[in-house]
């Protein structure tokens, strides 16, 4: 019975898809607004992903807020799964291979993610995915060893500091551009490290949030299961 | 045929949406519910980004080679794509503590057993 009414339910939302997407042709053409981006992003933020130059510059305000939905998840989790209780740990240890495979991969891991989030406005990538590989350096050490812990208050404090920072850059655009968020530092020349203004500033900050913010929610998750 | 051809991407994303939703109505176990907004949740990342390509278009980005603005995708759904990964991240593991405390709870993870979720 809940299967036929799920199909049918189903059925009404692909014919929804149907007559949506037929009057979008697959790759065709842009939007207005993309094409502006596009063509000024370069000139006007300095940056040349232009991605990055929408996430941080054009729409920060929105990532601001995206990162604050981050933030909530992050500290609803930590209020569920707070139990203060102290596992016994895995039941198996962790083979030779993985102990001493993590012991090298930890450093060149947490480099790498700082060099995705550095290098936001030149290359693929910025402040979220470069979180995301420091992240999983922690999920590493976790499935190493037995008995790791990460220092929460010092996360939380790096989690605190860069969310900070992010509001701070954005108060000082509104004292020195005119706005919330304006991109107020030199530009620079385009495709060098120190260029973009603001850009890199405000993605150092978010790879660090994101990061440290992720390493919690790993944190809560596996010591949970080890309860 | 010729239009499936066409608009493979959206038939793709749109199989992934239905087949998330379907998931999440039918399965009983809590995991699998879990599995299927995840799957929901990459199928309409994947519609976004299919609806900003262009034919033969490449990534917006400037390497100071040939690579002119004709050329690029619609940077826009990208950049909402790429928090919404990493927000889609976050919302899966707070649903998954949820599961955790469920199960505490009340001993299953199935939503039959459940008494105030039956529907």
């Amino acid at each position: 019975m809940r299967k036929w009414v799920s199909a049918i339910l189903l059925g009404f939302v692909a014919a929804g898809f149907f007559i949506v997407l037929s009057d979008i042709p697959f790759g065709n053409n842009r939007m207005n607004v993309a094409k502006y981006y596009i063509d000024n992003g370069i000139n006007e933020t300095g940056a040349v992903n232009i991605v990055t130059a929408v996430v941080v510059n054009y729409r920060a305000l929105d990532t601001l807020g995206e990162v604050t939905v981050l933030f909530v998840a992050s500290l609803g989790l930590g209020a569920l799964l707070h139990a203060g209780k102290d596992g016994s740990g895995n039941k198996q240890r962790a083979s030779l291979v993985v102990r001493t495979g993590s012991r090298i991969l930890f450093p060149l891991i947490l480099l790498f993610g700082a060099y995705i989030f550095v290098h936001g406005h030149l290359t693929p990538g910025g402040g979220f995915q470069g979180g995301a590989v420091i992240a999983s350096a922690f999920l590493l050490q976790y499935l190493a060893y037995r008995h790791y812990r990460i220092d929460r208050q010092k996360f939380s404090m790096v989690e605190s500091i860069s969310g900070s920072a992010f509001v701070v850059v954005g108060l000082l655009g509104l004292a020195i551009g005119g706005y919330f968020l304006s991109n107020f530092l030199d530009k620079g020349v385009p495709y060098s490290l120190f260029s973009a203004g603001v850009i890199p500033v405000l993605y150092v900050a978010i790879g660090l949030k994101v990061g440290a913010e992720l390493a919690g929610i790993v944190a809560g998750l596996m010591e949970s299961g080890r309860g | 045929m010729e239009i499936l051809y066409n608009s493979m991407y959206y038939v793709g994303a749109a199989a992934l949406i239905l087949i998330g939703l379907y998931v999440i109505l039918v399965k009983s176990n809590l995991i699998k519910v879990i599995i299927g907004i995840h799957l929901l949740d990459t199928g309409v990342n994947v519609l976004l980004v299919s609806v900003g390509y262009i034919k033969g278009g490449k990534a917006p980005i400037f390497t100071g080679t040939s690579l002119g603005p004709a050329q690029f995708v619609d940077p826009i759904p990208q950049a909402l794509v790429l928090t919404a990964i990493v927000i889609g991240v976050g919302v899966i593991a707070l649903a998954l503590s949820i599961a955790i405390k469920l199960h505490e709870h009340y001993g299953t993870l199935d939503l039959r057993r459940i008494k105030e979720l039956k529907w």
